[in-house]
């Protein structure tokens, strides 16, 4: 079966559409490649081709995990199944 | 895979796959010369740029080294260089002179432009036809020196098209081929992971120094978070939100086996075989042609979002996994790795995928870039000229 999202790893807070034109209450699917495991969420909004899903909640000041490393922290609550991206995750670094 | 392939050995023994006969610039006001030498002599290739006058210190020394290493390239079979003065036109004729390889020097002043293009159309003639004549001939794979940068990169680039890049790294490494990576600022994030790869606290040490030179110029002339440079507006739109998010993607390219054996300052050659980390900038066309001034003959380019770049010398090999990228820019990319996103490939077919095009650029396929015209030779400068 061709899948909705990736996953690097099951630590990681999120994943990685790699399909188009995932819409707002679709249920899809994701392959944890390291565990080579199935799961399914629930979107809360559009997510673009590329774009990550949160995969659990998140508090502000929160750090995400992806690769098993941190990505940098939260700057705006997260809801597992929200687009997670510049408008509530920054770099730690600059 | 295939262990042998048809290249060109030059007279100092080192293996090219193309066969330019180049036109080289010494400083920008002889692009104009050099561009007419190109016109009158078909097949040559000039290579126009913006710098060489009143450079100094180590930024005159880097000009130096990236024209006489682009010079050498053994991609390149001879070399007309065009400067408008003697002096420093010579030296670089003396440098890629040290190769065996033809080359030839003239410069403007007494002449004029039309003396100049005239005399260096003829020898440039000469050039083509030795050049032309030169044969292909068998040579092992393991000869090739590989160099990779990605660009435009998105999630996908880390996901799926830099690991095949890094597969690709592992099975050149187990061969003894000659290896490299760069792009400083884009491996933050992710640098505890190259140190973990370093293969002595030597190295480590260089990285170190390397990588904290490059943080500190980032953090002495920044004017916000760099958010607005790295990631770039490409990166964020393909989905990328963080530094370190790009940078645990970049690093992927280096695959899991490699140590770095060594690091290079800017448009050095390696030493020996293996990975080689080089300090450079993360802007495509820089790397990149600093990686074909240091004797680098084929790139790995990976991209995401569709960084279209090309190198005059360097052939560079375009992959892509990400499906929209693929269908909206067809004529950009030479290996097409998307299955591994829809899980219809794995990231050994991927890889080896990528080394049957590396194998078949080698023997002479032009690569998309070349196709379409891509020649970006862009030299770092590293400060202001006095």
């Amino acid at each position: 079966m061709i899948p909705d999202f990736l996953v690097h790893e099951a630590v990681d807070g999120v994943g990685v559409v790699v399909v188009e034109g995932l819409k707002a209450n679709q249920e899809i699917t994701g392959w944890i490649m390291k565990e080579d495991d199935t799961i399914t969420i629930k979107i809360l909004s559009d997510i673009p081709i590329g774009h990550k899903v949160a995969l659990k909640d998140f508090a502000e000041g929160d750090t995400v995990i992806k690769y098993n490393t941190d990505i940098g922290k939260v700057v705006a609550p997260i809801k597992k199944g929200d687009h997670l991206h510049v408008h509530n995750v920054k770099t730690k670094r600059w | 895979m295939e262990t042998k392939f048809l290249g060109y050995r030059r007279e100092n023994g080192r293996v090219g796959v193309r066969n330019h006969v180049v036109i080289l610039p010494l400083d920008d006001l002889s692009n104009s010369a050099c561009e007419a030498v190109a016109n009158n002599v078909k097949g040559t290739l000039a290579l126009p740029h913006a710098y060489g006058r009143l450079q100094f210190g180590a930024d005159l020394d880097l000009h130096f080294r990236t024209l006489i290493g682009a010079g050498s390239n053994p991609n390149v079979a001879a070399v007309i260089v065009i400067g408008i003065e003697p002096q420093w036109t010579n030296k670089i004729v003396e440098g890629i002179a040290e190769t065996g390889k033809p080359v030839m020097g003239f410069s403007i002043e007494k002449n004029g432009d039309y003396n100049t293009i005239c005399a260096a159309s003829k020898k440039a003639k000469e050039f083509m036809h030795i050049a032309s004549e030169y044969p292909r001939t068998k040579c092992d794979v393991s000869e090739l020196w590989i160099a990779t940068k990605c660009g435009e990169s998105d999630t996908t680039s880390g996901i799926a098209t830099n690991p095949t890049v890094g597969n690709a790294y592992d099975k050149l490494y187990d061969k003894g081929n000659t290896l490299l990576f760069g792009e400083t600022t884009e491996l933050t994030g992710g640098e505890h992971l190259v140190l973990e790869r370093c293969a002595n606290d030597e190295v480590r040490k260089d990285f170190q120094f390397y990588f904290d030179r490059y943080a500190k110029l980032v953090d002495d002339n920044k004017t916000n978070d760099l958010s607005d440079s790295q990631p770039t507006k490409g990166n964020i739109e393909g989905g990328l939100t963080t530094i370190e998010e790009k940078a645990l993607g970049n690093i992927q390219k280096i695959g899991t086996k490699a140590p770095v054996v060594g690091c290079l300052e800017k448009a050095f050659a390696p030493t020996g075989p293996g990975l080689w980390f080089q300090d450079s900038s993360s802007a495509a066309a820089e790397q990149v042609t600093l990686c074909a001034a240091s004797g680098f003959v084929i790139h790995f380019f990976p991209t995401g979002q569709g960084n279209i770049i090309g190198n005059p010398i360097l052939p560079v090999i375009k992959l892509c996994s990400n499906p929209r990228t693929l269908r909206t820019m067809a004529e950009h990319f030479d290996v097409d790795v998307s299955g591994l996103l829809r899980r219809d490939m794995n990231l050994d077919e991927a890889g080896d995928k990528l080394l049957e095009m590396m194998i078949r650029t080698a023997n002479g396929r032009l690569t998309s870039a070349e196709v379409l015209g891509h020649r970006e030779f862009i030299m770092t400068k590293l400060y202001e000229s006095a």
